[in-house]
């Protein structure tokens, strides 16, 4: 079985997040991690590679410096690592990155291909099904768990007030979710061995089946006109009533704000 | 020269600092508070590859470099200094040695259950009259038929009752040289825990690494097989130095830590801690004060680091591992002590590690060498 891991170096949000003066991430002065979502995915991959012994191979579309986070993976047990870059395909959104990644997951032979739900810089989670939609495979999103059943996954698929239990042939797509387990840890050893192995490197020309029109910045639809900082919420108020005065008390309260 | 680290080593040092942050910070005052050894802890570290990490590959470590084992314990201590030992006292003071002096199917029987964390290790060679002083031991091993025989006991050992496998010293002959006087013969022996005649005895309530199993271990008539001896009969002495050479610069480790985590502790309070109506930090005692401590720590960090690459790269390194112990070991002390005191009060109380990190810092002047013992290895260099 043979599994491909989309991952992606995103800046660490921890310590909030810090903007240029043109209003783009100020990605230098911020920490660079695996992002969450996708290090769950990986960590999925890997709990099928050791009950299977499957092939697990990671892809990430990036910055050369993007070598940090497939070296990550490769110390936590992946196999083989991709790195698509060009200055081409920089300024991508999500319709030029998906087509890219496409683009070079159709050289690979795969039987599950697994993203992260969504990355916390841009926070679209569009990417995942896009890439499914553009190799016409099938895809779950939101996985909560997964199962590998003979040629097929069963996902737990997480949604607003319940699960969804999904099943599907392979090959699809699957985005995971960060509370779909605890990643392991790299091992020292692994890190020694990472840094042994050949990363693969791929530019635009080493993509499939995709038309320049779509790549990088010029094939980008999207176009930010502002981005800002989550506006922290207040600490709110906390009463103790019964449950008729702290009807009368939200009442006034949203008559005070004219809400209502 | 290079003072950096390469990437192999920065990113080493990532896992090791989320790590602990994530899985020894948490549980450092309660290991301390209860003195229970945080034997899961422990497990987690055997799964992520930290109890073999100088060990090759070939005997199920992990085949990295002493440098990579001593930024470990480093991370380790800076949060937690008896976590740190655990790693330390297995790694230099049980595995190292039988790497080193071991047969084949000793290293084969030992090594790879140790360096994967399936089994932890000890070392025993100080007893109650034999401290600094060798001379002063007790112990003796017998050979009977095809086994030997151990009487005595052994006091202060790390890990001691939790560990599966000992490193243990003791006389195997007396010899006489030319004035008359005795000179005693040691060997070097691997004790199984359950060998017959093997038992433990007091656990010691120590000062600081709390958790860190501290007892006696104590040999009546304990019946080893003959293929126990580790190396050659009677080079027990030198095995056992050789041992605490590599051993120093794991307690070298563990005291930079101690000394770098009471540093940073003591900068982000400071900034934090309001005096006459402006952060101490903001106090030029305070800033001077820092500055010290920073630039002996890194003094300290290069020495330590300095130690490690001998290790790898040098047959013998003693000078260069008493070095790294004595300074680092007396700039643990010097900062924890520095960094209580500009906590003030809050500095003293149980409540903040650092008035943890003070007690932890002391035993690192004292144990696998004082620092007399230090400068009495480093002069005897100097005046060769």
């Amino acid at each position: 079985m043979k599994i491909v891991v989309c991952i992606k170096q995103v800046p660490d949000t921890k310590g909030g997040v810090k903007f240029n003066p043109d209003g783009t991430l100020d990605r230098a002065a911020m920490l660079a991690i695996m992002n969450p979502d996708d290090k769950a995915g990986l960590e999925a991959a890997l709990r099928i590679k050791d009950e299977t012994g499957a092939e697990v191979t990671v892809l990430t579309m990036g910055l050369p410096k993007a070598d940090d986070v497939l070296r990550e993976a490769l110390a936590m047990g992946a196999d083989n690592a991709i790195l698509v870059t060009d200055r081409v395909l920089g300024g991508a959104d999500t319709w030029a990155t998906s087509t890219t990644i496409a683009g070079a997951l159709r050289n690979l032979d795969y039987d599950l291909i697994i993203t992260g739900r969504q990355a916390i810089d841009g926070d679209t989670a569009q990417v995942g099904p896009q890439i499914a939609e553009h190799l016409g495979i099938p895809v779950i999103s939101y996985a909560e768990d997964i199962k590998v059943e003979g040629d097929s996954v069963i996902v737990k698929r997480q949604y607003e007030d319940r699960y969804h239990m999904l099943k599907a042939k392979m090959p699809c797509l699957i985005t995971a979710l960060s509370e779909l387990n605890t990643p392991r840890y790299m091992t020292p050893g692994g890190i020694f061995d990472a840094y042994e192995k050949e990363v693969t490197v791929w530019g635009r020309a080493d993509l499939k089946d995709v038309d320049d029109s779509d790549l990088g910045l010029k094939g980008s639809p999207t176009k930010i006109a502002k981005a800002s900082d989550k506006v922290r919420k207040g600490a709110g108020e906390k009463v103790t009533l019964d449950a008729s005065e702290s009807v009368s008390y939200i009442m006034d309260k949203l008559k005070e704000k004219h809400v209502i | 020269m290079d003072f950096g680290l390469d990437k192999k080593h920065e990113m080493a040092r990532t896992l090791f600092k989320e790590f602990a942050e994530t899985e020894v910070k948490p549980l450092a005052q309660e290991v301390d508070e209860t003195e229970v050894f945080p034997a899961e802890t422990v497990k987690k570290m055997a799964k992520s590859g930290f109890m073999g990490i100088p060990v090759p590959k070939e005997y199920g470590g992990q085949g990295c470099d002493p440098l990579t084992y001593v930024m470990c314990v480093e991370e380790l201590s800076k949060v937690c200094a008896t976590t740190g030992v655990i790693v330390s006292a297995h790694t230099s003071l049980c595995i190292d040695p039988i790497l080193t002096y071991g047969t084949e199917e000793q290293k084969e029987k030992y090594v790879r259950p140790l360096a994967t964390g399936e089994k932890l290790g000890a070392f025993a060679l100080t007893e109650p009259g034999a401290g600094t002083d060798a001379q002063g031991a007790q112990t003796k091993a017998v050979l009977d038929g095809d086994e030997w025989v151990l009487n005595g006991s052994k006091c202060f050992i790390t890990n001691g009752k939790v560990a599966d496998v000992y490193i243990v010293i003791a006389i195997t002959s007396v010899t006489e040289d030319k004035r008359g006087r005795k000179k005693k013969n040691f060997s070097a022996f691997i004790v199984e825990k359950g060998a017959p005649g093997f038992s433990f005895g007091t656990k010691e309530k120590k000062m600081g690494i709390r958790g860190s199993s501290t007892y006696e271990l104590i040999f009546e008539d304990c019946r080893i097989p003959k293929d126990a001896l580790l190396g050659p009969e009677g080079k027990g002495f030198p095995i056992a130095m050789h041992t605490l050479d590599g051993g120093r610069i794991g307690i070298a480790a563990q005291a930079l830590g101690i000394a770098e985590g009471a540093l940073e502790r003591a900068i982000a309070y400071t900034k934090e801690r309001k005096q006459f109506g402006r952060s101490i930090a903001q106090q030029q005692n305070t800033q001077f004060k820092l500055a010290d401590m920073a630039t002996r720590v890194e003094a300290a960090q290069m020495l330590v680091y300095k130690a490690a690459k001998a290790k790898e790269t040098q047959k013998v390194y003693s000078v260069e591992a008493a070095k790294a112990k004595l300074f680092a070991a007396e700039t643990a002390m010097a900062v924890t002590t520095e960094v209580v005191q500009l906590f003030g009060g809050y500095g003293y109380i149980r409540e903040y590690d650092v008035e943890r990190m003070m007690r932890d810092a002391k035993i690192t002047e004292i144990y696998e060498g004082t620092s007399e013992v230090q400068r009495m290895v480093i002069s005897g260099a100097l005046l060769k």
